[in-house]
């Protein structure tokens, strides 16, 4: 039983943190985010060249410093901490999730770009009708010669706008909502047919629209099985959710973190506000939520290469324990701060608007809630 | 015990209904529906069409424009513009400082104002809070000191600061606690000022909420002249103005018929929404079971709600009770908030205040609601904090009902 981690690990954070508290602090944030492009070219060319943590889960052969799910961990707990809004999961996590798993056979190259900071990647998995069933989907990839061509609208694509390269669900067979005919492509954001429109998120992120209208990619832009790609979506979601717990936990820590200096030196009624037993309570069950929150995300961690199963459930045990920390911990670090706690001005808001929407990122609680239901009780009669 | 509306209760139903259908600005109705935040005319549009009618102010008594509407009627009144999606009136001018000024005031002071206040002529904003002094509203530090103008008249010469103040970029007058008398025990040295807006030396400055919103402002006062007249009751009695002001403004906070519609809509969003296996929202046992919860306890606080207006027409004033409105009230509508944000699933997430520019109609994307939820959920968490925050309204309950 060990829940250390290794000296590379704990330099990785350090190198992260130190360097994120120098560039990426709330007001330099605040530029990035409402510049035209609404990320920063530089700090991603950065997190490749000077800090290397775009490779931080490839094999060293790969051109990575040979980490996996724990590194992913940490850096995405330094990510919500600092509340960088650059693509991480979507290219390190997701993009070379789908390149470590599916044997793509071009992954060698793909990687390449991605740790060297040139690839760039959104996850367009989301359809309108679909909620959180990956596998509904009226995107369609139809056989054409030895390539396919692909139709449909994606939904919240977050960080298209940035992206150099769409990794992309369609259907290549069976019904809207069928488990079989599901495949994942790697799709050069610029093809033709490709429409987007972008637009902000309310955490300050970007997000696009994909509309595919005859999109022609050739046979090699298949990742994985053709029609057998959803357990490999599946895995890569897993592996996503975790680190967006991971991503979660370095937001509530400063949600609880900022709420306790808040209280500390608010005065009413003669007495600084933390004095009083009601909002003490108050920090103490925040505090709660913000230990379960880590202790499921390092279980999940943990777990994430376990078989389909076992890891499906560990993650959505997680997500369940997030979502519920994610509520209860930003509701109440706004409630603390009164009035101050509303304004666009004080970092907390900002903190509790990307806490929210990681509630709903990759499903709910509800939806993890029933996802482990069927996992450990099997499926209702 | 009856719940039953009489045949002339059911008549008023239908007159309030027709005649919300008939007179709601169409402008007002546009805006609301594309999301916009409403500008001083379209909130104008709608109390001047009220005042026409002679509706703005059912509360206030007959001689100032009251109704004389029973608090069935009055409870009908609600429930209609709810029904109907209409802006409430503002409650600054008609619900908080008219009854200080009616109750308390001068009778010039109520020639000149109450009018005025009815007819939309003069926008209140409301002068309490102030960076130092939020639930622990008494310690107030602006102040206000007698001096004797060039012109041999008496004024009051007011320095400090206000913040939280709703609208007030819009306002003409306001009205603002102050210290009169800084050695007195905290509460007895507070004055009630009535202070125009365009006076040398007020400075409004906006406050961006999380949701991008500019609902509230910090109101700076720096040597600003206030003629003695202006002070409503008695000098340093300022404390009783305000503890009347503020039990006046919890009586209405409860929101139940607001939050009706709002649990109607999220049914509405549900039926349309799909559920992870394709069918319906609102089939999905878990969601249906929250907007049932939802539903249950509205209708507890309803009943509260008509036990407290049935005390109140039997004479027994709005009390401490009214803090169990408030908590609840705004526990609710937070809650509508929550299940709406979960029901626009992915969609959700993108924001487009000022992007691209205002008024562009094209840019919602998914479902019409949906765009909203978000910044809703967000800006509706004011509601625990405001009017005295739900712990603040816990500790009145100890006190004042417990007797702990």
């Amino acid at each position: 039983m060990d829940f250390n981690f290794t000296e590379e690990q704990s330099m990785l954070r350090d190198t992260v943190a130190s360097y994120l508290q120098d560039h990426y602090d709330f007001d330099k944030r605040r530029k990035i985010i409402t510049s035209d492009a609404g990320w920063s070219p530089a700090i991603w060319k950065a997190f490749a060249e000077e800090l290397g943590i775009l490779g931080a889960p490839f094999s060293e052969e790969l051109g990575g410093l040979g980490g996996g799910a724990t590194e992913n961990m940490i850096v995405m707990e330094e990510v919500g901490k600092a509340l960088v809004v650059e693509p991480y999961l979507g290219t390190v996590v997701i993009g070379g999730g789908f390149m470590k798993h599916s044997g793509y056979a071009d992954a060698a190259s793909v990687i390449e770009g991605i740790v060297g900071g040139t690839t760039v990647i959104a996850f367009a998995y989301a359809e309108p009708q679909g909620r959180y069933t990956w596998s509904d989907l009226k995107t369609t990839a139809k056989k054409d010669g030895s390539g396919y061509v692909l139709n449909g609208h994606k939904a919240v694509v977050i960080g298209a706008p940035w992206a150099t390269h769409l990794v992309v669900t369609a259907r290549t067979g069976g019904g809207q909502r069928e488990r079989d005919g599901v495949s994942v492509f790697l799709v050069d954001k610029n093809s033709k047919g490709i429409v987007t429109r972008d637009y902000p998120t309310v955490d300050g992120a970007r997000a696009s629209e994909v509309f595919f209208e005859n999109v022609s990619v050739p046979a090699d832009a298949l990742i994985g099985a053709e029609g057998a790609g959803l357990p490999l979506v599946e895995k890569v979601i897993d592996e996503a959710t975790a680190a967006v717990c991971a991503e979660a936990v370095g937001s509530l820590r400063k949600l609880h973190e900022g709420t306790l200096d808040y209280a500390r030196q608010r005065k009413q009624f003669g007495q600084a506000i933390a004095s009083f037993q009601v909002l003490q309570h108050r920090m103490v069950d925040m505090f709660i939520n913000v230990e379960q929150a880590v202790s499921m995300t390092y279980m999940a961690t943990i777990k994430i290469d376990e078989a389909d199963a076992e890891r499906s459930k560990a993650v959505s045990a997680a997500k369940v324990q997030i979502g519920k920390a994610c509520k209860f911990v930003g509701q109440n670090a706004i409630q603390i701060h009164g009035g101050m706690g509303m304004t666009d001005e004080l970092a907390i808001g900002h903190y509790f608007k990307r806490a929210t929407m990681i509630e709903g990122l990759f499903g709910s609680v509800d939806h993890h809630l029933r996802r482990y239901e069927t996992l450990s009780f099997g499926k209702a009669a | 015990m009856n719940l039953e509306f009489s045949p002339e209760e059911n008549a008023f139903r239908d007159e309030v209904r027709a005649f919300i259908a008939e007179s709601y600005p169409a402008q007002l109705r546009g805006a609301q529906d594309e999301g916009e935040d409403l500008t001083k005319e379209d909130f104008l549009a709608w109390h001047k069409v009220l005042a026409a009618k002679g509706w703005v102010a059912p509360s206030w008594p007959k001689e100032w424009g009251g109704t004389n509407w029973t608090s069935t009627q009055k409870y009908i009144w609600g429930e209609e513009l709810a029904r109907a999606d209409a802006i409430p009136v503002l409650p600054f001018g008609i619900a908080m400082v008219s009854p200080v000024i009616y109750t308390f005031g001068t009778p010039e002071q109520k020639a000149k104002f109450l009018p005025a206040t009815y007819n939309g002529d003069i926008w209140w904003c409301q002068g309490y809070s102030e960076p130092g002094a939020g639930s622990d509203l008494a310690s107030l530090k602006t102040k206000a000191e007698r001096i004797t103008g060039d012109d041999g008249k008496e004024y009051y010469l007011v320095n400090g600061q206000k913040t939280w103040t709703t609208l007030a970029q819009f306002a003409d007058w306001i009205f603002c606690l102050v210290r009169t008398n800084p050695t007195a025990k905290i509460q007895e040295g507070i004055s009630f000022l009535l202070i125009d807006m365009k006076t040398p030396g007020i400075t409004v400055r906006p406050i961006i909420t999380m949701d991008g919103g500019h609902e509230v402002n910090e109101v700076w006062l720096e040597n600003v002249k206030v003629p003695v007249e202006n002070r409503v009751f008695e000098e340093n009695k300022g404390w009783t103005c305000a503890k009347f002001l503020l039990a006046h403004e919890r009586s209405g906070i409860a929101g139940v018929a607001r939050s009706k519609r709002g649990i109607e809509r999220i049914r509405q969003m549900a039926q349309t929404e799909l559920n992870d296996d394709g069918t319906a929202l609102i089939t999905d046992p878990s969601f249906k079971r929250k907007v049932a919860e939802l539903e249950i306890d509205l209708t507890a606080l309803e009943f509260t709600e008509l036990r407290t207006l049935a005390g109140e027409s039997q004479g027994k004033g709005p009390g401490p009770e009214s803090s169990v409105l408030k908590i609840k009230g705004t526990e609710i509508q937070q809650r509508i908030t929550e299940l709406a944000l979960e029901a626009a699933g992915h969609y959700g997430a993108p924001y487009f205040r000022g992007f691209p520019a205002d008024g562009d109609n094209n840019h919602p994307i998914g479902p019409d609601f949906a765009h909203r939820t978000a910044p809703n959920y967000f800006n509706t968490r004011k509601t625990s904090i405001y009017g005295g925050s739900n712990e603040i309204q816990r500790n009145i309950i100890a006190k004042m009902v417990l007797g702990l």
